[in-house]
């Protein structure tokens, strides 16, 4: 089974978001950029696969050069070959598109990406590659098992979850829960030291235009001071998510 | 030219994210000068609809599609948007929205902007507002292509009742095999339980609760809000509660009118998750938490003392404004 992995590479949880050139474009100054929670446990249960069952794993990022440090991360994890298709991506349209064209060339069975990244939030990218490749598509994947031509999916729908079958190729937009978050690795120095020698390839990106555009961005306006309630007078907080705030 | 909605149900009764799609789409249909139309798959009763602004429901009744299936959905309305002339189609933020969007933008060709947050700034351009990294901003995205796909978050625009009528009109997409290739065996969902994607109020607890065993508490003030439950990181991860509450950075935002946390210190994670959520009350023993300072409304105190009796009073506050 060939899998691919695809990456994002998005600034840490913890960053604080800030703006420049007129608030057109994300600052990335003193950002430490991290792989996409969501790819990450879609990362570790493609190792699974490739350890438990056979399986070659790649990985592919659609970026500049700046993002290689993620893809060699990837790398140190255990992923075989890393893919980055040279572009600045805009938009998810723009993103789906030069991944299927990745999926096609390499002959992927299986396309493993988060249900969305931390950063844009647009969620759009593996469904979109699945309909542009004609692949079958589960979103909010929480369980994937694989026995010869039979999927077994498990999505995460709102107040509980769905299990499905379906049959390769397949995408998935992943999440927590596809792997625990216990099971996330860490890369070791033997990692490290092969991952410098396995193959990171640049690709040139296709042709395609840009259908959204972020014009600019707005921080929320800052929140005023909190009002505090007695402990011993919560009939007070009751009147005040009443009358005040409407809430109740 | 018009605008079309997705507007879901389940088990025939429409969500009230349905309502709340359709309401949004009337106002981009005044912007545009044109009408509403719905797409409805098994409802029991479609012209319910008319109600929240829909001017034509395009009525589906096939068995096959009693079971959510995101590519026949997604085909099923693309097929619509395409008979409709549609310009803009709107669906909410639901997850069964958020999986066949995708794949309705590439049937369409169309322009997704998930998060949508308000009314579309302009028409020509075509801009609107949605939150991006995780609610720590804004984005003010421009469509370019001749149909728009927006997705509506859950609470960010409310209802808005119409005095208008709608027709119904019986439709019946082409559909095949390959619109079936994911088909689902078996659901797990919890009936009597609000869920948080729903949910108006939400009702979170914390590492601060101690243990599993102490949930009764949580579930107990959730129950007299009429309220979902969910939990922080750390409990999803240690098993107390199911990933599926975990709110926040890498688990679910919360955009509810109302968010109670219950001993959540409040990492900058968490914040993040719940940042677009209108009234937040945080109930904490440690008056340094940093949601105290993300919060509307705190009280320093032992949530094991202060939750029994916020239930009482919220209890009698019920009682008396039945």
């Amino acid at each position: 089974m060939k899998i691919l992995v695809c990456i994002s590479h998005v600034p840490d949880t913890t960053s604080k978001i800030n703006f420049t050139e007129e608030d057109t474009k994300f600052d990335t100054n003193g950002v430490q950029f991290v792989i996409n929670p969501n790819d990450e446990f879609g990362l570790t249960r493609a190792m699974w696969f490739k350890e438990k069952q056979g399986a070659s794993v790649d990985v592919v990022n659609v970026g500049g050069p700046e993002t290689e440090p993620t893809l060699r991360k990837s790398l140190a994890i255990g992923a075989d070959n890393a893919i980055r298709v040279n572009a600045n991506p805009t938009d998810g349209f723009y993103v789906a598109k030069q991944l299927a064209k990745v999926v096609q060339d390499g002959g992927y069975d299986l396309v493993i990406a988060g249900r969305e990244s931390i950063d844009y939030n647009g969620g759009m990218v593996p469904g979109m590659l699945a309909a542009l490749i004609d692949a079958n598509f589960v979103n909010t994947c929480i369980g994937l098992e694989i026995e010869g031509e039979t999927v077994t999916a498990i999505r995460e729908i709102d107040g509980g979850k769905e299990t499905s079958k379906t049959s390769l190729p397949l995408v998935i937009g992943g999440q927590k829960g596809l792997v625990e978050e216990s099971d996330l690795r860490i890369p070791n120095m033997r990692g490290i030291m092969m991952a410098r020698k396995k193959p990171l390839n640049v690709v040139e990106p296709v042709e395609a235009s840009e259908e959204t555009k972020a014009q600019k961005f707005e921080k929320p306006v800052p929140k005023g001071e909190v009002t505090l309630i007695p402990a011993d007078d919560v009939g007070k907080l009751v009147d005040l998510l009443h009358n005040e705030a409407k809430a109740i | 030219m018009s605008v079309l909605v997705y507007t879901e149900n389940e088990e025939g009764k429409f969500k009230k994210a349905a309502f709340e799609v359709a309401s949004y789409a009337k106002e981009i249909a005044n912007m545009l000068g044109t009408s509403v139309t719905a797409v409805t798959f098994n409802a029991t009763d479609s012209a319910e609809l008319g109600t929240y602004g829909v001017d034509k429901v395009l009525e589906v009744k096939d068995d096959k599609l009693t079971t959510f299936t995101a590519k026949a959905y997604a085909d099923a309305i693309g097929q619509a948007a395409k008979k409709e002339g549609a310009s803009v189609v709107v669906v909410s933020s639901s997850a069964d929205s958020k999986f066949l969007a995708p794949m309705l933008a590439v049937h369409l060709d169309a322009g997704y902007v998930s998060n949508v947050v308000a009314l579309p700034e302009s028409s020509t351009p075509f801009v609107v507002k949605r939150t991006a990294f995780t609610n720590k901003a804004f984005s003010l995205t421009e469509i370019s292509t001749e149909c728009k796909i927006l997705g509506l978050s859950n609470n960010a625009f409310g209802l808005k009742e119409s005095e208008d009528a709608a027709t119904v009109e019986s439709f019946t997409p082409e559909l095949t095999d390959a619109d079936f290739a994911v088909s689902v065996t078996s659901v797990d969902k919890a009936t009597d339980q609000v869920s948080i994607a729903d949910a108006e109020v939400v009702v979170s607890g914390g590492r601060g609760l101690k243990g599993p065993e102490n949930w009764g508490m949580i579930e107990d003030l959730a129950s007299v809000l009429g309220a979902a439950t969910a939990c922080s990181k750390p409990v999803s991860d240690m098993g107390w509660r199911p990933h599926g509450e975990h709110v926040g950075q890498t688990g679910k935002p919360v955009a509810s009118n109302l968010y109670i946390a219950v001993g959540i210190s409040g990492a900058i994670q968490h914040l993040a998750g719940i940042n677009a959520s209108k009234t937040k009350v945080v109930i904490n023993n440690d008056p340094e938490a940093p949601f105290f300072k993300a919060a509307d409304y705190g009280i320093v105190g032992d949530a094991f003392e202060v939750v029994p009796q916020l239930i009482e009073k919220l209890k009698e506050f019920k009682a008396n404004n039945a």
